[in-house]
């Protein structure tokens, strides 16, 4: 059965306010279109996760989607702030909830794995510690060591990125991995977005390289370029100039307002967003080939 | 001989890509770290192996990556894995020799804070918090930071305990269990800092034409010299080489 939707349907079946929402991609494959039409579908009081809000969360926090941030970096990368955000936290806005890389992905590794935590060595560090009550210590029953948990994240709503899948949404990933697949297994409803849909036996015919299968996703949505300013390996490049001028658009509250009214408000959907960017810019982020080697699964 | 002129930046990079063995595996951050690892790669440690947060094994970047995340990271490279996988399967494992670690205070016994300056709840400046760095400095068996020298870089007291260096000295990192060395140098534009037997960091080198005092300045706690205190050997032509022509031509970082 296809499960193939509009991304406006998709949203509107799937995404409901107060929901934890953790749209993933670690630089890699971010689902800005996603996050452009929550807010313009305007859905408030959203638990945002992510490891790295990245711009994708500035601006969802800058429309008002969100009443609490759950992370483990809070930066642009290679850049600088996330402006909004820290305005947002440093003004007691927004609540958050802060765990460090690893911290994070074994919250997720213990939801996609269906456990109530996970251990971890412990890293001297207790300031953190101290002020996220969701870590403890508990004692090794083997050894008697101490060792760190974490509670498993389950987020209401999983919104993922992929290069390509089928129409059941078995969905092929190649490039930085992130936490797509622990998301997508520790969520209770999963938006796939893709570059492309192809035929179940161009999926078939690479079945190592499918990091999603289908039973786990609800909906499926066909949007080119969704991850733009991020980027999707093999199909356009990293925005770094974007990244660079979201930190003078981002600086005040004012600049972002306009920001979202000519890029997100102002336009239908990630089809108009990407032709508005123009063919310099479409140029610009085209990436060279380099193809891998097909391998022999042998016919048996 | 013309004196070679070279700035802060070039430095830091010629410095901490000294302190890298050919054979490390390498844990490595954009920027600065990335710079020092190419050019470490490039001279003396052409066996280093670098891997990136984001789960790039072996990278070998055609071009300087812009984050931690470039794609260029990835063509190429020996191998990829997801983020669970990198942070247990090799730095929990005990599988890196070497992490970068930055941050906006160091103190004296080498504790880093990247999360906040004033009180964590009522942030006067919220910074962007640990991301791999808790755990890079816990399990990497040797870290290096390379940081500008400042005095509000280096207070005697960190604001925040983002990562673990010798917390407050003698035996009390040992005790927390943790099983990586912690942070065996600084390099600074005026030098390096290195720990002592107690986990104190000591002004251990210091760069031509700096002065101990200079140093001392410019740092927040009485300031001690090892008694072994070399002058480092200043960058070479053909490290200034690679880095202006090869590394960093556009000269984003350096």
């Amino acid at each position: 059965m296809s499960k193939l939707k509009s991304l406006q349907e998709a949203i509107n079946q799937y995404v409901h306010p107060g929901d934890l929402v953790y749209a993933s991609g670690f630089t890699h494959l971010i689902p800005f279109a996603v996050g452009h039409e929550i807010i313009r579908q305007g859905l408030k009081d959203l638990i945002l996760a992510r490891a790295t809000p990245d711009l994708i969360y500035d601006q969802m926090v800058a429309a008002g989607c969100a009443r609490k941030l759950i992370f483990s970096y809070l930066g642009n990368p290679g850049v600088g702030s996330l402006h909004r955000i820290r305005a947002a936290l440093e003004s007691g806005q927004l609540e958050w909830e802060e765990y460090s890389h690893f911290g994070m992905v074994s919250r997720l590794k213990a939801g996609a794995s269906g456990l109530p935590f996970m251990p971890m060595n412990p890293t001297g560090a207790a300031d953190l510690m101290e002020n996220n009550p969701n870590y403890r210590q508990v004692t090794d029953p083997y050894s008697g060591s101490p060792v760190v948990v974490v509670p498993a994240l389950k987020p209401d709503i999983a919104i993922i990125h992929a290069q390509r899948a089928d129409i059941q949404g078995n969905a092929q990933i190649w490039g930085i991995l992130g936490e797509q697949q622990l998301v997508a297994f520790a969520s209770q409803r999963v938006i796939l977005t893709v570059e492309e849909i192809v035929d179940e036996s161009i999926i078939r015919s690479d079945p190592n390289r499918t990091i999603i299968p289908g039973m786990v996703v609800d909906a499926i949505c066909h949007v080119p370029y969704c991850a733009h300013p991020s980027y999707t390996q093999g199909y356009y490049d990293r925005d770094n100039e974007f990244y660079l001028a979201w930190d003078a658009i981002s600086k005040t509250p004012q600049g972002a307002q306009e920001y979202l009214e000519t890029w997100v408000f102002g336009l239908p959907d990630r089809a108009a967003y990407w032709e508005n960017l123009g063919i310099e810019t479409h140029h610009r982020l085209k990436p060279g080939e380099q193809f891998s080697q097909p391998v022999n699964y042998g016919a048996y | 001989m013309e004196k070679l002129q070279y700035n802060a930046q070039e430095l830091m990079v010629v410095n901490a890509a000294r302190l890298l063995k050919d054979h490390d595996v390498v844990f490595v951050g954009v920027g600065i770290p990335n710079l020092a690892c190419n050019l470490a790669k490039r001279t003396h440690a052409p066996n280093l192996q670098m891997i990136y947060e984001a789960g790039v094994i072996g990278a070998q970047p055609a071009r300087m990556p812009l984050s931690i995340g470039d794609p260029t990271l990835v063509t190429g490279s020996a191998a990829v894995c997801d983020m669970y996988d990198i942070f247990s399967l090799y730095l929990q494992r005990g599988n890196v020799d070497v992490g970068f670690l930055g941050g906006a205070q160091i103190d004296q016994f080498g504790n880093i804070n990247a999360t906040v300056i004033g009180d964590y709840n009522q942030p006067k400046v919220r910074l962007p918090g640990s991301g791999g760095s808790m755990e890079i400095a816990a399990w990497a068996n040797r870290c290096y930071i390379i940081t500008p020298h400042q005095k509000r870089r280096f207070p005697a007291r960190v604001d925040f305990h983002t990562s673990a260096g010798f917390l407050t000295g003698g035996d009390a990192r040992a005790k927390t269990g943790v099983r990586g060395g912690g942070p065996q140098a600084v390099v600074t534009n005026l030098g390096i800092l290195k720990p002592d037997d107690d986990g104190e960091l000591v002004l251990a080198a210091i760069h031509p034409g700096v002065n101990f005092d200079q140093v001392a300045e410019n740092t927040g706690w009485p300031l001690k010299q090892a008694r072994d205190c070399q002058v480092t050997a200043p960058p070479t032509e053909t490290e200034l080489t690679i880095l202006r022509e090869h590394l960093d031509p556009n000269r984003i970082y350096i």
